[in-house]
């Protein structure tokens, strides 16, 4: 088994425009998928949901204001599954529920420290 | 009451109150001299006794404890040297030696033979059998009984478990305040496995499993008492256990099986104890602190409610969702597929159950899978019962398999 970090972006302006009964609705799919991902004992890390406003630091010291990638695919969260490979993981995130609104998800392999 | 009975009776609540107050004068690496000092106490009680029972039995254990305490300090030099240095601050000479068996004394002294006992270094069985023998007065046979093992074994665990203690130098005292959550840790867990072992396990002598589950309630509420360990996860535990404990009625059948849950005659819950159990959940929202134990009562909570309703699965599958996340458990996992059918529809739980394959050669599994099928496919859920049955472990979960599928062709 090893670590995948799984990243979730999706257009930032879904987010802002949610009223409290419509967040509570958003937030069952994604407990139901991960209470199932733990289920499965997979769910190595629960990962967290990140604000939508932030910053980039650059080499040359200038700080930019976020969303700092185009505001549809912007950083929306993440949590890091185990899977037996890649393709495992890749299939495992088939049921996140970022991707019913029209969000993504990349998986990459944890490379553990030497 | 019986005099015949007078005595195991008095064996259960008294030897755990001298052991522990004798132990925290002499120090844990002598305990077991106050065990043989409450054993012999026990032993002089059975044989005068029967010829004149004492007006008042349980004092006159303990001006007997008090006494051969008193002159093994006297007649034992070599241990009067070596403990001496420590019970000299409590009382200048042996004989003006003060043992204090008051109701206080008596309470501190449990409570820190509990931190004593329950300690990482030493195997959980291991700390529930020294807090079934230390604590609660049990006797190597019972707890042999609630072990389903033997004797021997029994005895051998606790005295690697005592040498171990030993070693680590382990002190009878209240932790530190900043220390205290930490340990309350261990000692929390050894409490819920005790009366998980009394609760869950099956065959063997119910009215003994339900005294395990009576001692790990007493226990725990010895801690809810004390000022310093009235924490919320300690009153979380405590929650859990009542609501439990309300069900003890109504899930062991005359023959002494277990009727699951959805069989239960709800009539036969206790009232009283799920409004207690109501209470202490309420207590233990005090802070930001949500241990495993918040959500267990939960849910214990939700399973309180007689009616069937939406409102109530759609919540305790949530909250079996944030028990997952915190910690993987394979129970946990199969109740939170189980709770998955009752609020979403069975198609939808079978869908995650198939997932599920770790569990593959786990018998609840299988039954699981059975119930989700049952009424959907007939063969798979045949299929899947007859697994189980052959996957299960005791008569008792196997009659129960067995009466499922012959439910099947009715």
């Amino acid at each position: 088994m090893n670590d995948f970090l799984l990243i979730f972006r999706r257009d930032a302006n879904f987010d802002m425009q949610l009223t409290p009964a419509q967040m509570q609705e958003v937030t069952k799919p994604w407990q139901d998928w991960m209470g199932g991902l733990a289920a499965q004992n997979k769910l190595a890390n629960s990962g967290a949901r990140l604000a939508v406003d932030g910053k980039v630091v650059k080499s040359d010291g200038v700080i930019t204001n976020g969303p700092y990638v185009e505001v549809k695919e912007a950083l929306g969260g993440f949590i890091i599954i185990r899977a037996a490979s890649l393709e495992e993981a890749a299939e495992l995130s088939k049921g996140c529920p970022i991707l019913a609104t029209g969000g993504n998800v990349e998986v990459r392999q944890i490379v553990p420290m030497q | 009451m019986q005099n015949d009975q007078l005595l195991p009776n008095l064996y259960r609540t008294e030897y755990r109150k001298i052991v522990a107050v004798l132990a925290r004068l002499f120090g844990f690496e002598h305990i077991q001299i106050a065990e043989d000092i409450a054993g012999d106490t026990f032993l002089l009680a059975t044989e005068t006794w029967a010829k004149k029972l004492p007006e008042n039995p349980a004092a006159w254990l303990y001006i007997v404890a008090k006494n051969k305490a008193k002159d093994h300090l006297k007649h034992n030099a070599i241990f009067t040297q070596r403990v001496s240095p420590a019970i000299q601050h409590e009382s200048s000479q042996v004989n003006e030696l003060e043992i204090d068996l008051s109701e206080e004394n008596i309470n501190d002294s449990q409570l820190q033979m509990m931190f004593a006992i329950c300690q990482p270094v030493i195997p959980a069985e291991a700390q529930i059998g020294l807090a079934l023998r230390i604590l609660c007065g049990f006797g190597i046979d019972e707890i042999a009984d609630a072990f389903l093992s033997n004797k021997e074994t029994i005895n051998k665990r606790l005295f690697r478990a005592k040498e171990k203690l030993r070693e680590e130098q382990v002190k009878i005292e209240f932790p530190d305040a900043n220390e205290i959550n930490k340990r309350l840790e261990t000692v929390l867990l050894t409490l819920y496995l005790l009366f998980n072992e009394g609760y869950y396990s099956s065959g063997g002598n119910i009215n003994l499993r339900r005294d395990l589950c009576l001692e790990a309630m007493r226990l725990n509420h010895l801690l809810v008492t004390n000022k310093a360990t009235d924490l919320p996860a300690v009153n979380a535990l405590f929650a859990l256990m009542c609501f439990h404990a309300s069900r003890f009625d109504a899930r062991i059948d005359k023959d002494g099986e277990i009727i699951i849950y959805d069989e239960q005659d709800t009539a036969l819950w206790n009232e009283e104890l799920i409004s207690r159990g109501t209470n202490y959940l309420i207590r233990s929202s005090r802070g930001e602190q949500l241990s495993r134990y918040h959500i267990e009562a939960a849910i214990a909570f939700w399973h309180t409610k007689k009616e069937d309703s939406a409102e109530k699965w759609e919540n305790i599958l949530q909250l079996y969702n944030k028990l997952l996340i915190l910690e993987y458990s394979p129970m946990a996992a199969l109740n939170r597929t189980y709770a998955l059918g009752k609020a979403d529809g069975k198609e939808k739980a079978i869908v995650e159950a198939e997932k599920l394959t770790q569990l593959a050669d786990n018998h609840l599994y299988h039954s699981l899978l059975g119930y989700l099928y049952t009424g959907i496919d007939k063969a798979t859920a045949l299929r899947h019962l007859q697994l189980a049955f052959k996957l299960a472990k005791n008569k008792e979960e196997k009659n129960r398999i067995a009466k499922n599928i012959k439910a099947l062709d009715k």
